[in-house]
């Protein structure tokens, strides 16, 4: 199966006017069996359409015209604009969320999630591409248009979280190439607080029968990687799981921040060695170079089977 | 964005916390009136962005104002970190019976603010934890809730401080929780909450740090302390060459082609996205590389963009060749990115295929793009060359140059 999303899924697209999203849409509905977008919301825009797709001035118009619960909702805002897109889709009903925008202040981003966890509503991001389950459907600019994604990312086993959008299509390619097949993989985002970490997916990737190892992309900043190793110490997880650290020379550069805004060094706790070591201890496996993955895959899955 | 001392105990004094009747200058004749005007002794800090002014001899302690002058002299002097200071802080010698901490920061695992509060203050909040774990509280807060006094009163409590300390501290507590929040600090630190022989509390130091997202919000706040735009406060001061890279970065409003870092090496990066940065930089090192720059590039950057960071890496002085390299794009077009970093080598007058020594962008309009590097005889790879292996091939290049 897959995790979070499936080929009955229906979402909006909130901010579904701008260049990018307009972009988006597009490639949600070309791509796999074709995404569910059933509206997008832009204040004023409403008797619009986006490539067939109805615009609508408000969330609950959409679930109006609907005429029944919508699963998701992508949000590309502005980032002033972010959290009350996502409070207006949470208290619409909608469950789960993926937030693209970048630049949200840690405090809007944690309200959010907050209220969230209170509606039992999930979001993935900010600062993410989404989610892909692969020639089924795919939410987000994961992937990019729906050719791109489908040269990237086929069906299969490997179930990838990454805190790099871009970086979740290049490991994603690598299994593909390698003949290893995506059971979902889903970019969570750069930012210091994000809705949903790998620790959080896990017990999703866990129950979902299709998955039989977990391929991780990670950086320096933050306690993410700590809190996964030790869930997987704590739940007797049934999945190998592969790492890649990126930006191992930040480790010399206490106090600055490259790529993401989350990467940025403030304790011994948050640089890739001590991360790495963490990691390890827990059993994963952390590859040096993104082509040993595959390799590591499938002699991780063959232990476990043995 | 980190602020000074001075400006996070003005913080802190709007929020309705007692500070104590400190001054800041720039001029040493100045710190002798404001030692005047306190009477008694005074202490004379350097106001810089580094940590370790006491060890650097960044604090002075004076008797009497003409001492303050003299001292105020030396310390303005006194580079601290590679950072000369902008000013000092002349602060009356408090009465202190006791020193607290207490300090508000995110828990990205919990995603709340959480308040710290210790009874032992003035040291590194770190090491009390580890030699005397019971001294030290920690009490996460609601993002949506109001917050309310009882949440201070819980944390302060629970390292065994009871009695008039705890009243008086649940409102000092209260409001830096409160101005963490207001304010988008990412810290906000008293360190250390001194408690004066007449019983009363005072800020004796103080540490805030703002979200640079947030910055916007902020502006009658930073315009009060004088904190211009142009003012990064980043770990390091940027070079004039980091500088070029923004302004490379600003020249339209298309995609990014900038957050450029100087190195010192003899291969410059023309590199992408944030993730796709961060492997390939490791990629370089790890082959032995030694790369002039980090920077980023994607979300489709216009000719002009990528041409001008190129141009800008070809540039510097002691690189060789450039390396231009990203993850798979999807939304970044690679026919592009070529064009961009071939004209920038012919309008140099260098020769693309001796200049750049590998390009290896797959994705997006990789047919388009690798027609065009074909035609000066770049070498390109596709997504069957990985990252670290394009990187390899870089740095044997640079090698086989020097």
């Amino acid at each position: 199966m897959s995790i979070l999303v499936n080929e009955n899924t229906t979402f909006i697209v909130q901010g579904i006017t701008g260049r990018e999203a307009v972009n988006l849409t597009r490639e949600c509905l070309d791509y796999g069996k074709g995404a569910k977008v059933v509206g997008g919301v832009t204040p004023g825009r409403l008797g619009r359409e986006v490539h067939g797709v109805p615009v609508f001035d408000t969330v609950a118009q959409a679930v109006a015209h609907h005429g029944g619960p919508i699963d998701g909702s992508v949000v590309t805002v502005p980032p002033a604009f972010t959290k009350d897109a996502v409070f207006e889709a949470i208290e619409n009903g909608i469950k789960l969320i993926v937030i693209v925008t970048e630049r949200i202040p840690r405090r809007d981003v944690a309200e959010m999630v907050e209220l969230a966890t209170l509606r039992g509503a999930r979001i993935i991001g900010p600062n993410c591409l989404g989610l892909i389950v692969p020639d089924v459907i795919k939410m987000g600019g994961i992937g990019g248009p729906a050719k791109d994604a489908a040269k990237a990312y086929s069906p299969g086993t490997v179930g990838v979280i990454s805190r790099s959008g871009g970086m979740t299509t290049e490991m994603s390619s690598t299994l593909t190439a390698a003949g290893l097949g995506q059971s979902t993989a889903v970019s969570i985002g750069g930012d210091a607080i994000i809705g949903s970490t790998y620790a959080e997916l896990m017990p999703m990737f866990e129950a979902d029968e299709q998955t039989e190892a977990i391929v991780i992309y990670t950086e320096p900043g933050g306690r993410m990687e700590a809190e996964l190793a030790k869930w997987v110490t704590e739940n007797n997880s049934r999945l190998p799981i592969v790492a890649f650290m990126a930006g191992r020379f930040m480790d010399e550069m206490p106090g600055m921040s490259f790529g993401h805004a989350g990467t940025i060094v403030e304790g011994k706790e948050d640089t890739a060695t001590e991360k790495i070591a963490r990691l390890a201890e827990a059993g994963i496996v952390v590859a040096e170079e993104i082509s040993e993955i595959p390799e590591l895959v499938k002699q991780a899955i063959a232990k476990r089977k043995g | 964005m980190r602020f000074y001392e001075y400006e996070a105990r003005e913080i802190v004094k709007r929020a309705g916390i007692p500070v104590t009747d400190y001054g800041f200058t720039r001029d040493a004749a100045e710190a002798k009136e404001i030692a005047a005007r306190i009477g008694g002794p005074t202490v004379i800090k350097s106001q810089v962005l580094s940590g370790g002014r006491m060890k650097a001899g960044g604090v002075q302690f004076a008797d009497t104002p003409d001492e303050a002058q003299a001292h105020a002299v030396d310390v303005l002097k006194l580079e601290i970190n590679g950072q000369m200071p902008r000013g000092v802080l002349v602060d009356p010698k408090a009465d202190i019976a006791q020193e607290f901490y207490v300090g508000v920061v995110w828990d990205g695992t919990a995603k709340q603010p959480v308040i710290i509060f210790s009874p032992v203050g003035g040291i590194d909040i770190e090491q009390v934890a580890e030699e005397q774990p019971d001294k030290v509280g920690r009490r996460h807060f609601s993002n949506i809730l109001p917050f309310s006094d009882y949440i201070a009163k819980e944390v302060i409590a629970s390292t065994g401080v009871t009695g008039s300390d705890l009243n008086k501290l649940v409102p000092i507590v209260s409001k830096l929780a409160k101005l963490f929040v207001e304010k988008d600090m990412t810290l906000a630190e008293i360190n250390p909450l001194g408690k004066l022989k007449d019983g009363s509390f005072v800020a004796l130091d103080a540490h805030m740090d703002m979200e640079n997202e947030a910055r916007g919000r902020h502006k009658a706040l930073l315009a009060d302390l004088g904190v211009g735009d142009e003012e990064t406060r980043e770990a390091r001061e940027a070079t004039a060459f980091e500088i070029a890279g923004e302004a490379v970065d600003a020249m339209d409003h298309r995609g990014v082609a900038g957050n450029v870092t100087e190195f010192d090496g003899n291969l410059g990066l023309v590199i992408g996205a944030g993730g796709g940065s961060l492997t390939l930089f490791d990629a370089v090192r790890a082959h032995g590389g030694d790369p002039a720059n980090y920077c980023e590039i994607g979300g489709n950057p216009s000719v002009n963009k990528a041409c001008g960071l190129a141009k800008l890496v070809l540039q510097k002085p002691g690189v060789d060749k450039i390396a231009v390299m990203m993850s798979i794009v999807s939304n970044t077009r690679v026919d592009i990115v070529a064009r961009g970093v071939i004209k920038a080598c012919l309008e140099l007058g260098m020769d693309p295929s001796e200049k750049i020594a590998i390009f290896r962008i797959p994705g997006a309009w990789e047919e388009e793009g690798f027609l065009i590097l074909d035609k000066y005889g770049v070498e390109y790879a596709d997504r069957s060359v990985s990252m670290h292996e394009a990187a390899r091939r870089a740095v044997e290049k640079i090698g086989a140059a020097a």
